[in-house]
């Protein structure tokens, strides 16, 4: 994926945060990072990506803002299964948003979420993803995303 | 006062739809967590307005209107889905939805576009 298509992964990133007016949230500016040693934190949602363009996106985050997140949604029940179930609706989001660049042949599955750092995160060990860092006082997520450019 | 189903394969966006909605102008009546939930559901329930999740396991959104709607044409679905291109919009309004709300969304946004939705029928 070229750097211009990571544009509206960043916004997908943005518009989510902003309509829960989390205004302490920070996005820094984003990163390549090799995929040996995938970023993972307390809980991680992934999207497949299959279509024109194949690979995985996906969100993770320590838990204290997942429950920050749940906070500004109004929402009292932060069980561990709402967290789960947050943490692949934020992937879900913001993935299904970058259809709004991709069209309808972004095809993407149903999140899968895990807690603890995955083992199953699928990256191709020689192909490197984008790292969008979000931090809330102190504590940092990540959009990850690694999608092979699509054959010509 | 208009029935009210909710469907989502989300726990927290069915809490969260619950929690927003104008509760003067619609009662929830039922959830269901897939597609094929809504379709068994529906004739239980019997709905006047469905929020409607495309992404969802066993059967998705698209396929439940099309259940739905060949069941009953004067359900109004909103769809609240974050696949956001045109395409999976006009599909789902092709099969008898009749509103389109993209996830991430404002307690506003889902109030307005519900209300929208039966604006007709007041």
């Amino acid at each position: 994926m070229n750097e211009d298509k990571l544009k509206v992964f960043l916004d997908g990133v943005q518009r989510y945060f902003r309509q829960l007016r989390l205004e302490d949230i920070v996005i820094s500016t984003p990163y390549i990072a090799e995929n040996q040693n995938p970023i993972a934190s307390d809980y991680t949602g992934i999207i497949g990506v299959s279509g024109v363009r194949k690979g995985i996106v996906y969100f993770s985050s320590p838990k204290d803002l997942l429950v920050q997140i749940l906070k500004a949604m109004n929402e009292s029940d932060h069980s561990e299964e709402n967290l789960i179930d947050l943490v692949g609706e934020v992937a879900n989001t913001i993935a299904g948003n970058a259809r709004t660049e991709f069209g309808q042949e972004f095809d993407i599955s149903i999140p899968i979420m895990v807690k603890g750092v995955p083992d199953n995160i699928y990256l191709p060990p020689m192909e490197r993803s984008f790292v969008i860092p979000i931090e809330w006082c102190g504590y940092r997520a990540a959009l990850v995303v690694c999608i092979r450019q699509p054959v010509a | 006062m208009f029935k009210l189903m909710i469907v989502d394969d989300s726990n927290i966006i069915r809490s969260r739809i619950q929690r927003i909605y104008d509760s003067d102008e619609f009662i929830l009546v039922g959830t269901a967590g897939n597609g094929a939930q809504a379709i068994e559901r529906f004739e239980t329930y019997q709905p006047d307005v469905i929020t409607m999740d495309i992404t969802m396991p066993e059967i998705d959104g698209i396929e439940c209107i099309k259940a739905i709607v060949a069941k009953d044409k004067e359900v109004r679905i909103l769809v609240v889905s974050a696949l956001s291109d045109k395409s999976t919009g006009i599909k789902a309004l092709s099969y008898g939805a009749s509103g389109f709300l993209c996830k991430p969304f404002t307690d506003e946004e889902l109030n307005e576009a519900l209300n929208e939705l039966v604006n007709d029928l007041k």
